[in-house]
């Protein structure tokens, strides 16, 4: 006699990938004499979040390849939206077109640089808002190897860096840093990030749990550059050195500037979601 | 999913022409957006493994349920949504029933800083946010042949305008039309030993079924708080029950719909996985157990917990506890089977596995802390292709109080499967 109201299409945060995107034309000096690694980690994360500023909104639709060791897999697609706001996290939309049972349910972000975030859930078979808990950072987002905190918004307050060392990254050069999660909730104990000292595109990620064990690795592909500025990813791979499985996320369809504005990302905006 | 096909386009386009002929100041040559086909059928099979309490009544109750769903949105945003709903149940010929879930016009646009939204039609409004009750929730009928909890509801036909700004949000509701709630018929189980009539309606009302109610609801958020203040003037979707014989001379009972007034709060405290919920009514019009015209207030009050990643995997666990209760005590007439809610625990606990199949498993208890009313709820949900997901509920009537109204139903535990296709 008792219903409850599954939050199993919850979360879901990409605009990581805005951060782990950005990038820009001035090449960046990062070995500044007299600089600490700590000082050029935070110098190259800085600059890379500044150069993602300024894109307004944008909308595009992802599908997502889950696949198990044996190889069996599972598709994912969604649409996205995302607003840019000055001076706290953007607002992000997601709405859910496959698996097709949670087709229309759609997920609210608004996402803050050192508070908690607000989330909403839309479940559009009981057409019931219902605002959802933030604290889950390391969960499966929709049985991906994406989690919850892959997929928020990686402001650079959530982090502290250090700079390690330049290394060739295919064609380019690239500088490898080291940033710890500020949030004790994280699941991981540290990260390393490769970005290109050209544009500052993010090339791969990986990701070390509590015990400090090589639990993923993140690599993006098919940089594409959009308002003749701000650059995104098409492909990303994320593997699960653990269970063997992965996911692959695909993005497509990007429009920027749309008419999108924060009445898009309301409560009642939720409800009117397709 | 069919978002593409050139004879849908047609077809919908036209739909399209038509309904915004209705609205005033619309011109011809509409530009169709978007559109989609979506929905599921589901075959399901419910088994009471105890014998019936009366004759006629059966041990099963299984059929099939259609639900598509049609969407259509013009380039200015305009949409349309049509959602009929169809179940066949080859038990009950009262639980085989037809409805329109859905079937509105939304437009909405912006005046200065404040937005402005109107669905007129038929539609379906969730307010509330406890798990176990819709107590605040009074907009649509609940459709109770569906399932004893009261979840499902019937389409109510309403004109919706919504103005939202920063300073909240302001929804008012005309509903023209009142909705008579659904009930088993003679060879279903989970009802009274009467057989409640669908035929013969009444209402305190001159106007009957048409009398026009007025809702309106104001609803904020204030960081960690959501709440939400309503009032509801009109018909009553809860009946009392009246004895009487039929045309062919057989004693059933017959639906009777006062006029209430009802003020409600709803409130959620959202503080890290804490999640923090009240909801509370107060209602004037209407009748008792007794028969008797008595106002009341009631509340829910509760909350949930999750713990997520437990034990290193990938599982969640959400914990709920909720309370309700009703100052009418034991004249407080039973909403639903087998409760009453006049002073009534709830307990579950949701495991959800977070696995590529959404895994999910429910656990609930809700019992009378005065009376031996008790009964026990176990679900398990689980995609097992992409389109097809697999639905398993048990639900284990403990004890009904002698006392209890709904004593007849003490046999109607139900074991349920249910098989659905998304498209």
């Amino acid at each position: 006699m008792v219903t409850m109201y599954s939050v199993r299409s919850k979360s879901v945060l990409f605009t990581c990938c805005l951060a782990l995107l950005v990038g820009l034309h001035t090449p960046l000096h990062t070995t500044a004499e007299n600089a600490t690694p700590e000082e050029i980690g935070l110098n190259i994360a800085r600059e890379a979040d500044q150069r993602a500023e300024g894109f307004g909104n944008f909308t595009a639709r992802q599908t997502m390849v889950l696949r198990n060791k044996q190889g069996q897999e599972s598709r994912r697609s969604l649409r996205v939206k995302v607003l840019e706001v000055e001076d706290d996290g953007d607002k992000s939309l997601f709405v859910f077109d496959e698996p097709r049972d949670v087709e229309g349910t759609a997920f609210l972000i608004h996402s803050h640089k050192l508070e908690a975030d607000d989330q909403w859930l839309y479940l559009p078979a009981l057409k019931r808002v219902k605002r959802i808990s933030s604290s889950n950072r390391s969960g499966s987002f929709m049985g991906s190897e994406f989690s919850y905190e892959d997929m928020g918004a990686q402001e650079l307050e959530k982090y502290t860096y250090r700079y390690l060392r330049d290394e060739s990254c295919g064609e380019l050069a690239c500088t490898v840093s080291e940033r710890v999660p500020t949030d004790k909730k994280s699941g991981y104990s540290r990260q390393l990030v490769w970005q290109d000292r050209d544009e500052l595109r993010t090339w791969k990620v990986e990701y070390y749990d509590r015990k400090d064990a090589h639990l993923k690795t993140l690599t993006l592909a098919n940089y594409e550059q959009f308002l003749d500025n701000y650059w995104y990813a098409g492909e990303m791979t994320m593997v699960n050195h653990l269970t063997g499985k992965s996911t692959d996320l695909t993005w497509t369809d990007y429009q920027f500037r749309t008419d999108l504005n924060d009445r898009d990302f309301t409560q009642t905006g939720l409800k009117r979601v397709r | 999913m069919p978002r593409s096909s050139a004879s849908y386009s047609a077809l919908f386009g036209v739909v399209w022409l038509w309904l915004l002929s209705l609205v005033p100041g619309t011109s011809v040559g509409v530009e169709i957006a978007d559109y989609d086909l979506s929905g599921s059928v589901s075959i399901e099979g419910r088994w009471y493994p105890e014998s019936a309490l009366y004759p006629g009544q059966r041990d099963h109750a299984s059929g099939f349920v259609l639900e598509p769903e049609f969407y259509i949105e013009d380039v200015k945003g305009r949409s349309f949504t049509l959602a009929p709903f169809f179940r066949y149940d080859a038990a009950d010929p009262r639980r085989t029933h037809v409805d329109l879930r859905e079937a509105y016009l939304l437009l909405f646009g912006e005046v200065g800083a404040n937005e402005w939204e109107l669905r007129l039609g038929v539609d379906q409004v969730f307010w509330g946010v406890v798990e176990s009750q819709r107590l605040v929730d009074i907009i649509n009928q609940v459709d109770f042949v569906e399932h004893p909890d009261g979840t499902a509801k019937l389409g109510q036909p309403m004109v919706h305008g919504t103005l939202s700004g920063d300073w909240g949000v302001l929804e008012l509701f005309g509903l023209p039309y009142h909705r008579a709630r659904t009930f088993p018929g003679r060879r279903g189980r989970l009802r009274l030993p009467l057989v409640i009539d669908d035929d013969n309606i009444r209402y305190e009302s001159g106007a009957e079924e048409w009398h026009l109610d007025f809702a309106a609801r104001y609803s904020h958020s204030f960081g960690p708080l959501d709440m939400g203040l309503s009032v509801f003037d009109g018909t009553s979707r809860e009946p009392t029950a009246q004895p009487d014989y039929t045309s062919s001379g057989e004693l059933n009972l017959v639906q009777y719909y006062t006029q209430i007034r009802q003020f409600g709060l709803d409130a959620q405290l959202t503080l890290g996985p804490w999640l923090f919920k009240l909801e509370a009514i107060q209602r004037a019009g209407a009748l008792n157990l007794l028969g008797r015209e008595e106002d009341y207030v009631a509340t829910v009050v509760g909350g949930e917990y999750t713990r997520y990643s437990i034990f290193d995997s990938a599982a969640d666990i959400t914990l709920f506890a909720e309370w309700h209760y009703d100052d009418r005590g034991r004249d407080a007439p039973p909403t639903r089977s087998p409760g009453t809610f006049e002073n009534e625990l709830f307990v579950a606990a949701r495991l959800a596995f977070n696995d590529v199949q959404s895994t999910e498993m429910t656990a609930s208890f809700i019992g009378d802390l005065g009376r031996a009313t008790h009964s026990l709820g176990i679900g398990f949900d689980r995609r097992i292709l992409d389109n097809w997901s697999l639905h398993l509920e048990a639900i284990v009537l403990l004890g009904i109080d002698q006392q209890d109204i709904h004593y007849s139903t003490r046999r109607d535990s139900f074991i349920e499967l249910n098989l659905s296709y998304n498209f």
